[in-house]
């Protein structure tokens, strides 16, 4: 059955859209609403999906871990562990001006790809994490029942990044989101306001990092593995960038929308350049990521606001 | 292990890829001092560079260093016109929007090198090159001449800051921006300037890389690291610091596997970074913090 195959990979493509806009929406906390530069969006994405994967995960001799925990338990690990990375990194760096965290961060991710790739005892280097637990995957073997899976995990993915966005949300029209756009947009008049500047910060940056490791986690376990190949740390990082920047840094709907369009086009032009010949096929996965990197100067030239602009919320 | 050895394994390999790291850490220090902004692009502007050098190898058949010029000319073309493209519409707006673009010309630059080059690791030459011995410290002529062409690199820049009318009025940019457009400083020249020799240089670091390892489309993004640890060691925008700074986390980088897994040395340039951020994020020469 066609329709079956055509519902299975949208399906597909919406579990992908539902952790990239979890992804979209940890950023908007840093940058969009908090003025911080994350540049290792990936890292933390990784540190997130490793943490869920050893928790969950079955007994294997050459590394730790049998604790197969339900994926839920796995999750909230991730969160916990992506947040610890983020601590000290805020520490060193968020009293200084974001160029310095932006470095700082790509150096962050650059150390956990190294980790991911190289501590078998810990990650399983290049071989990564297999047979995880997918909640809700069904039996397995036909292809409805494949599909079915898909949608009992796009339901779980929906669910949560539904909370996400509600608790997000909470947050901002709370006192807390308006200290936060004031350290934003005038540090200075804050700090003199009494405002404790570094430490709205860092709780920004943590619930941020956290999200992200969530998105990992999530990622990892609808794929059943992870491994240091499954995510490409730049492009990633640059993906969830241009989505947040295009649907509107500062407005979640925004985010979420820059997911979708950003998403549509990046998978349609896969199944683009899948269809060309084998000689073009290196300089055509190029293209395309050159494409994003001109995408984005292309919005921070002519709607540098985005397709959402910030609204300050009523009351 | 005698003093020879520990000479010969870990100081010269490290004073060679520091060297590299000063070249690259200049060219961060004076966007960081001039343009007040980390530039993310610097590390792809490296790859960028070295593999014109290579283009001109594959072209001509010469020797590499006829690519280096090239190199150099290239990328500083490259620099400015990224300059004037993608991020002087951005200078009244806030600076971190600069960083994010250079973010996305980094990603456009290495695209770009990977559409024209593959993926695969290239060398300017090939086969294996016997140190010779000097006086029992053994030195590969490209390590030898590397390490000239960088001391002379930089004793270039160093007497046009301190002797040229333009270099003179760079260096008044970088202290203080509106008193020397007050004064009468074409700010646009400048900044090209700038932009043209942090390019030449980025993409001289680059070459030299190449020349002593390999080539690779990532190569320059894993210089990013080394180079902005060493140009905030040094203190930012100080050109003697990025100097130092460069040759001491190439130095401490070679002498770390002598005690943490060779993969990791790496982590090196980031716990430096880290450190001199939270003791003392002026330098070692009292540079700005932004």
């Amino acid at each position: 059955m066609e329709w079956i195959g055509l519902a299975t990979y949208a399906s597909q493509l919406a579990v992908f859209m539902g952790v990239y806009a979890i992804l979209a929406l940890g950023l908007n906390i840093q940058w969009g609403f908090a003025g911080l530069f994350n540049a290792g969006v990936a890292g933390f994405f990784a540190v997130g999906a490793y943490a869920s994967a050893i928790f969950t995960s079955a007994a294997d001799p050459s590394r730790i871990g049998g604790f197969e925990l339900p994926a839920p338990v796995g999750w909230l690990a991730a969160m916990a562990f992506a947040g610890l990375v983020a601590w000290p990194v805020g520490r060193v760096c968020l009293r200084l001006r974001s160029d310095y965290l932006a470095i700082a961060t790509i150096g962050v991710a650059e150390i956990i790809r190294l980790v991911a790739r190289s501590e078998g005892w810990l990650t399983g280097a290049a071989s990564g994490i297999a047979n995880l637990p997918r909640p809700l995957a069904g039996p397995g073997g036909s292809a409805a029942a494949a599909l079915e899976g898909n949608l009992g995990y796009l339901a779980i993915v929906l669910a949560l990044l539904l909370a996400a966005y509600l608790a997000v949300e909470r947050q901002l029209r709370a006192p807390w989101g308006r200290m936060m756009r004031g350290i934003r947009d005038n540090e200075t008049a804050a700090r003199a306001m009494g405002k404790d500047v570094e430490a709205r910060r860092m709780e920004a940056f943590v619930f941020g990092a956290a999200l992200m490791g969530l998105g990992g986690a999530l990622f990892a376990h609808f794929n059943r593995s992870i491994t240091p190949e499954a995510i490409d740390p730049m492009v990633a990082t640059f993906l969830v960038w241009i989505m947040l920047i295009l649907g509107g840094s500062g407005n979640n709907r925004g985010a979420i929308l820059g997911v979708v369009v950003v998403w549509s086009i990046w998978s349609m032009s896969e199944m683009l350049t899948d269809r060309l010949p084998a000689e073009y096929a290196i300089q055509a996965k190029y293209f395309r990521v050159f494409l994003i990197g001109l995408a984005l100067q292309l919005v921070l030239r002519f709607r540098p606001e985005g397709l959402l602009p910030e609204r300050p919320p009523k009351g | 292990m005698t003093l020879l050895d520990f000479v010969n394994f870990h100081i010269v390999p490290g004073l060679v890829l520091g060297s590299i790291y000063a070249l690259g850490a200049i060219g961060v220090t004076l966007v960081f001092g001039v343009m007040r902004f980390a530039h993310l692009a610097h590390g792809d502007l490296a790859t960028l560079g070295a593999f014109i050098a290579l283009a001109v190898v594959w072209g001509t058949g010469l020797n590499p260093w006829f690519g280096l010029p090239a190199a150099m000319a290239f990328a500083a073309g490259v620099a400015i016109g990224a300059d004037r493209l993608f991020y002087a519409h951005l200078r009244r707006r806030p600076l971190i929007l600069t960083v994010i673009a250079s973010l996305g010309v980094a990603l456009m630059l290495r695209s770009l090198v990977q559409m024209g080059f593959g993926v695969d690791s290239q060398s300017y030459v090939r086969g294996i090159v016997r140190p010779d011995d000097y006086f029992g410290v053994r030195l590969r002529d490209r390590e030898l001449l590397t390490l000239l062409a960088a001391g002379l690199l930089v004793l270039a820049l160093t007497q046009f800051l301190a002797r040229t009318r333009l270099g003179k009025a760079m260096r008044a940019m970088s202290d203080n921006p509106d008193l020397a457009r007050l004064s009468g400083v074409d700010t646009g020249l400048v900044t090209a300037l700038t932009w043209g020799i942090v390019g030449a240089l980025a993409a001289a670091a680059g070459f030299f890389l190449g020349l002593n390892t390999e080539l690779r489309s990532m190569m320059g993004w894993q210089l990013l690291l080394p180079m902005f640890a060493a140009a905030i060691l040094g203190g930012v925008g100080r050109v003697e610091g990025a100097l130092v700074g460069g040759l001491v986390v190439g130095v401490l980088e070679e002498c770390a596997v002598l005690v943490i897994p060779a993969q990791y040395k790496s982590a090196m340039a980031f716990a430096v970074l880290l450190l001199m951020l939270s003791v003392r994020p002026t330098g070692l020469f009292r540079g700005k913090v932004l």
